[in-house]
């Protein structure tokens, strides 16, 4: 009784569940308008198209959970594409080098987000949304405007191909192997002392200070998982669908919206990296319903927002409740 | 629990912003808010007179000489400008420029540069000067402002961010005396001394979807993909689009707006294909053409008919999978003529009240031609950009 019970308020009640619920209506919602998505070959496209998205969420839960915000990410993904493109302009051997200045040029924003954030004592917000400028524009004044070069194809093979011929399921993107490789190793890092410290500099920097944990360490090195994720996101996205003027636009408010709907509040110090991954893949997954229900796309982005802002509440009503009945009724 | 409440408010917040971000970039929100009722938006957009204008003006022979397209007019309407002429070559020309926001604006910006800089050789004018209002309509009304406030300008072009909102300050432009020279998108008056464009969006949609009926079998389904609502000049090719799929036996299986990025139509594409066959792309440009035929790939099914864009990743791709195409042309060149008319003006030349430009899209038949002039430049440049007799050629390009 009382395990159903729990497993009632876990899937209903506390935010982290909600959005499994959610990603079970949805799906219910997709089988109902199209039984063949759920067939093995359908079913892959959609995670490697999704895996960016869940990388990046990862890394925003990091810096969200330990009580900042990264609205530089999208802007990150798309100078990284544009880079890449550049550099590597169509010769295979210079795909690793590249990657490789991609990943420390990533690490760099992330390290000077955080700095800024935590030594200069900038809030987040601005510190991140001027890094989300000065990308933009370093990349407009660089190109001139339109990304120039292009990508080799061992670069574009992490994000469009895949183990090919498994049965049932035909094709394993390589873009899933990584999300997973990638989320379990979030999950994990938030079981560790670094996990605990980051999680607590959310919830109430001034004790954990004074606990004597490295609070200005722990959410600079969040940043710094950010740029990582943003960077591995870049990739996969890159090697998806190849270079485009508009790749990563957006994408900051997407990726919050997907760790907020996973529960995790902003502000820091609760919800889980597995929820905010699993609320990446219900914001994928509601595009994708819209899509089967071919609703009108001008349509989209109201219903879209409406359904963002009821499952949010929901999870916070739900949430206040069982503080409010363990005062009034201690049984 | 003070804080939780203001954390999901914020969320909220959030949400909004998201279902609202994707619009916030688009140049004519005013006209894009209205939109609820897809049923009705061919209504909206379509103006029959001008849709058989244009599609009749593709078959007019342009006055002029072929080889210099951006001096061709169609049925021009020559206006006196004697009262413009100025002597000395030193006339300083002032620019508006909406934004150089995507490729296309961005080659078109690089020709204009390098146009300006053979007429300054030449002595034909002195001094050039501009400004980048980056989509923002207050701030090319101000920009234009200024320009006139400085009463340095012997000569005002305006590339305008959007039709109505731009009127009243090139109104006030024309009204201080100078020559007025408005080009791409319009105004609501006729006060410039020309206005220059190409055919417009009617003829663009319907050069693509043409193509499609002609190619495919009857009962065949297309696909169309759309940059975003709202904008006159994209609206104006769903709209002929349209009219033209409704005449044919051609299945429309939806039209979905991409914001032009390669993901995203990457990602539907996939999703259409996943629920059936898709026989054919129309798209009202080609920015992400790519994207949607490695969707095909990716999902191992034939090649669609396509109709895709100038754009070269787009021809490159067609030229390499021998696929049946076509792509459709918002003339680049056009960029170059608005200089020239202004020193043209400041002779005293005349001019065509409106300077209607060829737009000829490139079929199969000089597809090949088109890539090897182009053969050293960016994938994201446009064919007929119409530059390649400019000393800065290929480099400014090429190096951008």
């Amino acid at each position: 009784m009382t395990r159903a019970r729990r497993l009632g308020t876990a899937l209903l009640g506390g935010g982290t569940g909600t959005v499994f619920l959610l990603l079970v209506l949805i799906f219910a919602g997709i089988l109902a308008m199209n039984p063949g998505f759920f067939e093995g070959p359908s079913l892959m496209a959609f995670l490697k198209q999704a895996a960016p998205l869940v990388i990046l969420a990862a890394g925003q839960y990091f810096v969200i959970v330990s009580g900042n915000f990264d609205l530089s990410v999208g802007a990150l993904v798309g100078a990284q594409v544009v880079i890449a493109a550049r550099l590597i302009d169509g010769e295979e051997s210079r795909t690793v080098p590249v990657m490789l200045v991609m990943l420390a040029f990533g690490i760099g924003v992330g390290l000077v987000n955080g700095l800024i954030t935590t030594v200069l004592k900038v809030q987040s917000f601005i510190t991140t949304l001027g890094m989300l400028l000065v990308l933009y524009g370093a990349i407009r004044l660089w190109t001139g405007g339109a990304p120039t070069g292009s990508l080799s194809e061992a670069f574009r093979t992490p994000g469009r191909l895949g183990i090919t011929g498994v049965p049932v399921v035909g094709q394993i993107p390589w873009a899933l192997l990584i999300m997973l490789a990638l989320g379990a190793g979030a999950i994990l890092l938030m079981r560790t002392r670094f996990g605990r410290i980051l999680m607590a500099s959310g919830d109430n920097e001034l004790a954990a200070k004074l606990s004597g944990a490295r609070v200005d360490a722990a959410r600079t090195a969040a940043f710094v998982l950010s740029g990582i994720s943003a960077t591995v996101a870049g990739i996969l996205i890159g090697g998806f669908a190849g270079v485009s003027a508009q790749v990563g636009e957006g994408l900051e408010f997407t990726v919050i919206t997907a760790v907020v709907l996973g529960g995790v509040a902003l502000g820091g110090g609760r919800g889980t990296a597995l929820a905010a991954m699993a609320g990446a893949l219900a914001i994928e997954a509601l595009f994708t319903l819209f899509n089967q229900m071919a609703l009108p796309a001008t349509l989209r982005p109201a219903v879209q927002g409406v359904i963002i802002i009821a499952a949010v509440a929901y999870a916070a009503r739900r949430r206040t409740r069982p503080a409010l009945q363990s005062t009034a009724s201690p049984s | 629990m003070q804080t939780t409440r203001l954390a999901f408010a914020a969320a909220a917040a959030l949400g909004l912003l998201l279902a609202t971000g994707c619009t916030t970039d688009t140049p004519a929100d005013d006209a894009a808010t209205d939109e609820s009722a897809p049923a009705a938006d061919s209504g909206e957009w379509f103006v029959q007179a001008e849709y058989d204008e244009q599609l009749a003006q593709r078959d007019i022979e342009p006055e002029g000489d072929p080889n210099t397209p951006w001096l061709q007019a169609i049925e021009p309407e020559w206006v006196d400008t004697t009262e413009f002429k100025r002597e000395g070559g030193d006339a300083t020309v002032c620019f508006s420029n909406a934004s150089v926001s995507n490729p296309w604006r961005v080659t078109g910006w690089i020709t204009m540069q390098e146009q300006v800089k053979v007429l300054q050789e030449a002595g034909a004018i002195g001094e050039f000067r501009t400004s980048d209002a980056g989509d923002d309509d207050d701030q090319q009304i101000s920009d234009i402002q200024a320009f006139v406030d400085s009463g340095e300008c012997d000569a005002l072009i305006v590339s305008p961010s959007t039709t109505a909102t731009l009127t009243p300050a090139v109104e006030t432009a024309c009204a201080s005396g100078i020559p007025v020279i408005v080009f791409d998108r319009g105004v609501n008056t006729d006060c410039a001394t020309t206005f220059i464009h190409p055919i417009g969006g009617y003829a663009y949609g319907a050069d693509a979807a043409e193509f499609l009926v002609e190619n495919l079998e009857p009962g065949s389904t297309v696909l169309a993909l759309r940059i975003l609502p709202g904008v006159d000049v994209l609206e104006h090719r769903w709209a002929a689009a349209q009219q033209i799929f409704g005449d044919s036996e051609i299945e429309v299986l939806g039209n979905e707006f991409t914001g032009g990025d390669a993901a995203e139509i990457k990602n539907i594409v996939s999703q259409y294909l996943q629920r059936g066959d898709v026989d054919g792309i129309w798209m009202d440009a080609g920015d992400g053409a790519v994207a949607a035929i490695e969707a095909f790939e990716d999902a191992g099914k034939p090649y669609p008919v396509m109709a895709g864009e100038d754009e070269l990743s787009f021809m490159r791709k067609w030229e390499e999978t021998g696929m049946t195409a076509i792509a459709p042309v918002y003339s680049n060149f056009q960029w170059r003529t608005p200089v020239l008319a202004a020193t043209m003006i400041l002779n005293g030349e005349q001019v065509p009240a409106e300077w209607v430009l060829p737009q000829e899209p490139i079929t199969a038949a000089d597809r090949d031609e088109y890539l090897e002039r182009n053969a050293d430049m960016p994938a994201l440049h446009y064919a007929k950009f119409g530059g390649e007799d400019l000393p800065g050629f290929p480099d400014a390009w090429r190096d951008r």
